[in-house]
């Protein structure tokens, strides 16, 4: 699905990244634990995370990922945001927490990027 | 004498087809952490090398520069390109590492609070090194410092 229709369904506000709404995105990784989001999160993926610091704008661009999706209403501080529009890294953020944000977009179709560790870690 | 001596490190690189360039890193920086593997990051991707490559390279190159913020007083990355490969050689001066099969382990950490604020020491860095890397070798002293050498093969 595009990025505008993530935003819909989360009733979300997009901070950095309007003009990348187009993007099309199928899978997802959620984690407030940025050393789990370096070993399992899959390029192209959203990446939902409570965490605003500027360290997840730079395993953003180390991973490929799509979009940061930041929930429980989080707003990113000021160097984040010049991070991320540096590095044009979209930032939308729900009011949703991090469960419902998860579950309402996977009953619209975007699933996990992996379901499952088997080995400790998963290598892309 | 200067000008034709740089000239011939030049050439000779080319010739080679070799590309090689280091980065210092701050320990206890974390406003910074992350800038170097940035760096290297876009290098590669000029560079035209595959997706997968830049991507493995990036990951484990930040993975050690965190780790330097984290544990170290000061560090340095080295990139090289070569025909076949990207070696990344990452050489700090820090604490070093008592039990490295101890910490190679997933979830093994001995991070301090400051650095899980941050949403690190969760005991994944060198386990996801390993992961990512074809050849990854690791020596540490404790007190002096550990080296680590990451080769991701471009094939």
């Amino acid at each position: 699905m595009k990025l505008s229709e993530v935003q819909a369904i989360l009733n979300a506000e997009v901070i950095v990244g309007q003009e990348k709404m187009d993007m099309e995105v199928k899978t997802a990784f959620g984690a407030d634990l940025m050393s789990d989001v370096l070993a399992f999160a899959k390029a192209g993926s959203l990446l939902l995370t409570g965490l605003t610091n500027t360290q997840v704008i730079r395993i953003a661009n180390v991973l490929d990922i799509a979009a940061i999706i930041l929930v429980r209403g989080k707003k990113p501080p000021a160097e984040t945001l010049s991070l991320a529009r540096d590095l044009q890294i979209p930032i939308l953020t729900t009011k949703y927490i991090l469960f419902e944000t998860a579950g309402r977009l996977y009953v619209k179709g975007i699933v996990g990027c992996l379901e499952k560790v088997e080995s400790g870690s998963a290598r892309i | 004498m200067v000008v034709w001596k740089k000239l011939k490190v030049a050439v000779r690189e080319s010739e080679n087809n070799l590309y090689k360039q280091s980065f210092d890193i701050e320990g206890g920086n974390f406003t910074n952490a992350g800038t170097v593997s940035t760096r290297i990051k876009s290098i590669l991707k000029e560079k035209g090398l595959p997706d997968t490559v830049v991507r493995r390279s990036a990951i484990v190159c930040y993975e050690a520069e965190i780790n330097i913020v984290s544990y170290a007083k000061k560090g340095v990355i080295s990139l090289t390109v070569t025909p076949e490969t990207v070696e990344i050689e990452a050489i700090d001066e820090g604490q070093g590492i008592p039990n490295i099969e101890l910490a190679m382990q997933p979830g093994y950490s001995t991070a301090n609070q400051q650095i899980r604020e941050m949403g690190f020491g969760a005991g994944m860095g060198l386990h996801n090194i390993n992961t990512y890397a074809d050849i990854f070798d690791i020596t540490s002293e404790v007190n002096k410092g550990t080296r680590l050498k990451m080769i991701i093969k471009k094939h």
